[in-house]
């Protein structure tokens, strides 16, 4: 089954890539952007059909590797 | 006494490492990623590089490669670690050092000599050092240290930062800090301080006539404390 995964930083945690996108947009004209706050989206196909085991899986696999949550939150949709 | 270094794909200052460790007299080892026992061994280098082209984070598929179990092992049972940039990085992802390198707050590579004070000399790795300024080279995109505000008070409580950016004459400033790094630090220890992360490389001012020479006194003053 397909899991879909997005890892952001925490907030307080400082996003320069984030902020020169936004400065970025503001020069390109985009005046309302405010913030914008850079993460990952991973598409993970795991070989299991139950939907809870899957996605139990794919918390392990949140917490040991693909986020490191000193900085980084995740989230499994 | 005995040193290895270990390679991962991408590591591009193991070689540096081991001329250096060489030249003041350790007979270190290279040691493959893949292998899952290290050679005997009284000093573990993780050296720099940019080891699986940084992909996901820093250091975080170094952090889980074969060889590093048996580093966590030698490192937990009170033996010699040493991370420089990338091998900092793999330490924090291994969670054998506490916090983690984030993207320069000026979002550019660095490039540059820097000078760091040494903050703690009651370790292996800086007891009776000549100079507590010394002047080393920086080369790195990720080397902001940030760490949570319980983590930093515990660092500073157990005396674990290891090192600071500073200026020419020791001074800690903003002004000293080349990438944003919290407190301006350039280095920390395990709360035990046999392992040791820093993003500055010694390895690479141990020449008078290309470099410096402030690395030869790091590495000429660790040989002597493992002794």
């Amino acid at each position: 089954m397909k899991i879909k995964v997005i890892v952001t930083l925490k907030s307080g945690v400082l996003d320069p890539q984030g902020k020169a996108i936004q400065q970025t947009l503001n020069g390109m004209g985009f005046a309302n952007v405010k913030d914008v706050r850079q993460g990952k989206y991973f598409d993970i196909d795991i070989d299991e059909s139950d939907e809870q085991k899957a996605k139990h899986s794919a918390e392990e696999i949140c917490k040991k590797l693909l986020a490191n949550q000193v900085i980084e939150d995740f989230k499994i949709i | 006494m005995n040193s290895s270094v270990i390679i991962f794909p991408g590591s591009n200052c193991d070689r540096d490492m081991d001329v250096a460790l060489k030249k003041f007299g350790f007979k270190n080892k290279m040691v493959w990623h893949d292998d899952d026992k290290l050679p005997k061994s009284d000093l573990i280098v993780l050296p720099g590089g940019f080891s699986y082209g940084d992909y996901l984070r820093c250091g975080s598929i170094a952090g889980k490669s074969k060889i590093i179990q048996s580093v966590i092992d030698f490192a937990n049972s009170g033996g010699l670690v040493l991370g420089i940039c990338n091998g900092f990085q793999i330490l924090t992802e291994t969670g054998l050092l506490k916090g983690v390198l984030q993207q320069n707050k000026n979002i550019e590579f660095i490039c540059k000599n820097i000078f760091i004070k040494i903050n703690n000399g009651e370790n292996k790795f800086f007891e009776n050092i000549d100079k507590d300024v010394l002047e080393l080279h920086i080369a790195h995109n990720e080397g902001n240290y940030f760490c949570t505000e319980d983590e930093l008070k515990s660092l500073e409580d157990n005396n674990q930062i290891a090192a600071y950016y500073c200026g020419s004459d020791g001074k800690i400033d903003e002004k000293s800090n080349p990438n944003g790094a919290i407190k301006n630090i350039a280095g920390i220890f395990n709360e035990k301080k046999n392992i040791l992360g820093m993003m500055p490389h010694p390895e690479r001012m141990i020449d008078k006539s290309l470099s410096g020479e402030d690395g030869s006194i790091f590495f000429e003053n660790l040989l002597k404390n493992l002794k």
